[in-house]
């Protein structure tokens, strides 16, 4: 296991410096000067060349990208070109509730996802089976916005059961928690339908396995062939979709916090967009970066303890 | 030996119009999902050829009188803060949905599948460093990636197809390079070498019929997620620029005036949610008939 | 002895294989170990083992369809190893291969017309109708209607698919043919059809063939001579006649008690075949052969023996067994 954890997180550096190189590539092919975009395109040539200055876009491209990578990889993210506040701090003052936000829904979406998986995998091929794949397709099939914007309007503001929009105060749980129910309710349906697929068909390639064959052959009731085997199996799944889509997750997080207006990293990078707050969408990028890193090397490690065999 | 052609349902033209009748007859009884979702695409593909005939109002026409009416039947839709008709304007969105979908899911085939195709074939080192590059790419959030890229190059169509395209070569690259391992090694292909074929012969003559249906199953998968990324994008306000009419910038405009038109923010929604579920029946349906394995399975 | 076409010389292929973390390890196969055979004009040479010994790399080898890794192969007097672009694509023509698998070797989504009619356009001999004529005709060639032109692959059995096959291997006019295993893929009654195919190929085109195979009834019946294959070398080689009658290689003889013989009568002695193949990555020091051998001594643990009589009809024997 030890070795295991060290292999994994050796295997993290280099993707995250192809990460970090990807960001870099990202930012510097996109045709066009970042400083005609941010100044404008009346800007004069001093302006220009100051900006150029300010964001070390006049020195050569390798001593740009050897720069980039230390401070990214030594923490430091830069400053807002509009407030000159470290990156870093105002990310780190809303990032509880867009963790908030993630981890909820990932809690409502294997609490219908899971059940409903093996649900629909116990009645393959037959109504049940079919309603359940329908429902998780239209699930998937909602960009969260819409759907939020659905929900939003029938439980807000139809049904008034719960706050429209919320700023959350941190320090009370209850009103983060009444604040939290729509926005998650609306992240949580649409991981509900993907671990619902998931789930579903690890299920049917488990049910075929012989040794569930035999295990019903010694005569173990149905029922507890599926909870032993079906049980375990099924937290595959659940760790497979934050690995799998942990890009989803975040996407669909930054459209859910734009519709609740909810403070959080969406809200930042919407911002920093209209604003065109260069250096912030820069450090944005690059915390993205990390944070996908950070869940991966996690959900190869969940794997290894989980699941014995992928330890080799 | 149980080849996929064998299993795909042949439907010839006899020449007379009940066989054609009861072989799509046949078609909907035994793929009734890819039939369902081939019918929402067909309506939304529809109303965005004729839209210039069948929309009641020019989509950008203010009708500064009638503003914020809510459905009625001058207006079947209702209209919005400009006054302009909803449902023209819904018409009209639905070309520049289809056309960012299948002009940015066109790219990424070409370029993704051309890559994990030559990948696969080359193999070895050159295989798995492509293939890390692009799962790189794959890791990183797509719409974070399509968000940054239009703001940086401004939001106009041409830039929003690159965004998009940009997001899904990785995952055809690999829905490409798959299948190209396997067939490798097949005999056919060791024949074709021997026969002094090119390699561009080999990998465009002889793999690629054999990988396309794989790839284009995918394709209607990853057009409804253009679909949908598209209008994410238009909803920020990062898609193509107002007064165009766009589903996710009409769901924008609509948000803004929630609590005194909710249509305004309905009727685009369910636009939206039509073709993707219809894009997502027919790529569903059609990879299940296409590969037996998988019949039934997520 | 006429002049040969085919003449390969000390040929070698390793494949090397790193695995494991932190340390990997390398482990060399050495898949091909240095051969040398040659083959006459309109002659069939066997070359005879034990699954993974390694004849069909060799045989690929030949073709360069993998590249060898040391050696020389002389081709009606061209350097096949430095042939390269339009100089290899000639060769081509002139050697082509028939496969074992009569249903990965078609491509699933051509027909047989088009199969057939590729390399004649590719190298510039014939298309559009001329093509599909000559194609229609090396079709006939091979026992079957033109009316196959336009079906697929799947259309047909796996005899019908090996006739394909054949057919489009001699589509370029080839002189050599090598054939890896052409019949074992194939049910026993269609086997035999298409073994005299072959033959009757054989002596109306003068085609000359290396024919690999661990069937040894399959190669006492098609070729002239044999050589067989032990672990990437060659143990022993001659005239198929002698080989198998008078074996001076200890394997040879238990290669050839191991096959079964037709008539009871003649089964004297009971197979000894004893332990397994070894791993070509991992080859038992001195003669490969010596954990198998009955009659194995201290030097066969130590030492390669030598190749014996180099007339093209030698052993790699330490203790032969007595010629008649």
């Amino acid at each position: 296991m030890f070795w295991y954890i060290i292999r994994r997180l050796l295997a993290a550096i280099p993707t995250l410096l192809a990460v970090l190189t990807l960001v870099f590539v990202i930012v510097r092919i996109v045709p066009g000067d970042p400083a005609i975009v941010i100044l404008g395109d009346q800007a004069t040539p001093d302006c220009i060349a100051a900006l150029h200055a300010k964001l070390g876009l006049d020195k050569p491209i390798w001593q740009q990208y050897v720069e980039f990578l230390g401070q990214s990889l030594s923490g430091d993210f830069g400053r807002s070109m509009v407030t000159g506040r470290p990156i870093l701090t105002d990310v780190g003052a809303v990032l509880p509730h867009t963790i908030d936000l993630t981890l909820a829904s990932l809690i409502v979406g294997s609490v219908i996802g899971i059940p409903v998986g093996i649900w629909a995998a116990l009645h393959r091929n037959r109504p049940i089976d079919y309603a359940a794949r329908l429902l998780s397709l239209i699930g998937l099939s909602f960009p969260v916005f819409v759907s939020g914007i659905f929900i939003l309007l029938l439980f807000a503001l139809h049904l008034r059961l719960f706050p429209v929009i919320g700023n959350a105060r941190l320090d009370d749980p209850l009103d983060r928690l009444d604040k939290l129910v729509l926005p998650a309710a609306t992240l949580g349906l649409v991981m509900a339908a993907y671990i619902t697929r998931v789930t579903r068909s690890a299920m049917l390639s488990v049910l075929g396995e012989d040794y569930i064959r035999t295990a019903r052959a010694k005569g173990i009731p149905w029922r507890r062939v599926v909870w032993r085997h079906g049980l375990r199996n099924a937290a595959m799944p659940v760790v497979t979709v934050v690995g799998l889509y942990i890009g989803i997750l975040i996407g669909n997080s930054v459209l859910t916090e734009i519709v609740f207006n909810r403070p959080g990293l969406g809200k930042i990078i919407v911002g920093a967009l209209n604003q065109r707050d260069y250096t912030m969408l820069q450090g944005l990028m690059v915390i993205y970066c990390f944070l996908i890193v950070v869940v991966n090397l996690i959900t190869d490690v969940t794997y290894g303890i989980i699941d014995p065999r992928v330890k080799q | 030996m149980n080849d996929a052609t064998q299993l795909r349902p042949k439907l010839r033209w006899t020449g007379t119009v009940s066989t054609g009748v009861s072989a799509a007859l046949r078609f909907v009884t035994r793929y009734p999902a890819t039939s369902i979702g081939a019918v929402l695409c067909l309506i939304v593909v529809a109303a965005a050829l004729l839209a210039p005939w069948i929309s009641p109002f020019d989509p950008n026409d203010q009708h500064i009188i009638d503003r914020l009416q809510s459905p009625n039947t001058t207006y079947l839709l209702g209209t919005d803060s400009f006054g302009r008709d909803v449902l023209s304007r819904i018409l009209w969105g639905a070309r520049i949905s289809l056309l960012v979908a299948v002009t940015s899911i066109a790219a990424a085939i070409a370029v993704g599948g051309t890559i994990g195709m030559i990948s696969g074939y080359i193999g070895g080192r050159v295989d798995l460093f492509v293939m890390q590059t692009m799962d790189v790419l794959l890791s990183f959030p797509s719409l974070i990636l399509g968000l940054i890229v239009v703001a940086l190059l401004g939001p106009e169509l041409i830039n929003l197809v690159f965004a998009i395209a940009l997001t899904a070569i990785a995952p055809f690259a690999r829905i490409a390079r798959a299948p190209v391992l396997s067939l490798k090694e097949r005999a056919f292909i060791e024949a074709g070498r021997a026969l002094g074929f090119s390699h561009t012969r080999i990998l465009f003559v002889h793999l690629l019929p054999n990988i396309l249906s794989e790839v284009l199953v995918m394709g209607s998968l990853w057009m409804a997620t253009a679909v949908r990324t598209e209008a994410s994008l238009s909803f920020i306000g990062l898609g193509v620029k107002p007064p165009t009419a766009t589903w996710g910038g009409m769901m924008r405009e609509g948000f803004e005036n929630i609590l005194d038109a909710p249509w305004l923010s309905v009727w685009p929604g369910i636009a939206i949610l039509l073709l993707v579920l219809g894009l997502n029946m027919i790529g569903d349906g059609l990879r299940d008939a296409t590969d037996p394995r998988l019949r039934g399975e997520a | 002895m006429s002049h040969p076409t085919l003449e390969v010389v000390g040929l070698k292929k390793h494949f090397v294989v790193g695995k494991g973390f932190p340390r990997p390890v390398t482990t060399t196969v050495r898949a091909v170990d240095g051969i040398d055979f040659h083959v006459d004009q309109g002659e069939a040479f066997g070359l005879v083992g034990e699954s993974g010994c390694g004849k069909s790399t060799a045989a690929r080898a030949v073709l360069r369809l993998i590249e060898p890794d040391a050696g020389a192969i002389r081709f009606a007097d061209t350097d096949v190893r430095a042939a390269k672009g339009s100089a290899l694509n000639a060769l081509r023509r002139h050697m082509q291969m028939v496969f074992q698998d009569p249903y990965s070797s078609l491509n699933p989504r051509r027909s047989i017309g088009r199969t057939l009619a590729e390399p004649l356009a590719v190298h510039g001999i014939a298309r559009g109708k001329a093509g599909r004529a000559m194609a229609a005709s090396l079709l006939a060639e091979v026992g079957l209607p033109d009316t196959a032109l336009d079906r697929y692959p799947h259309e047909f059995s796996g005899g019908q698919r090996q006739r394909i096959g054949i057919a489009r291997a001699l589509a370029l006019q080839p002189e050599l043919l090598v054939a890896d295993e052409p019949v074992s893929a194939l049910d026993v009654s269609v086997q035999a059809q298409v073994l005299l195919l072959l033959k009757e190929l054989q002596t109306r085109r003068g085609l000359a063939f290396v024919f690999v195979s661990h069937d040894l009834g399959v190669i006492r019946w098609f070729c002239s001579r044999v050589a067989v294959m032990y672990l990437g070398r060659i143990v022993e080689q001659g005239p198929v006649a002698r080989v198998f009658a008078r074996p001076r290689h200890p394997y040879t003889q238990m290669l050839r008690d191991a096959s079964p013989i037709p008539d009871p009568a003649q089964r004297g002695v009971l197979p000894r075949v004893v332990g397994e193949i070894p791993s070509a990555a991992a080859p038992p020091p001195g003669c490969h052969f010596h954990p198998r051998c009955p009659r194995a001594s201290d030097i066969c643990r130590v030492s390669y023996p030598e190749w014996n009589d180099p007339d093209g009809q030698g052993f790699a024997c330490h203790h032969p067994l007595d010629p008649g």
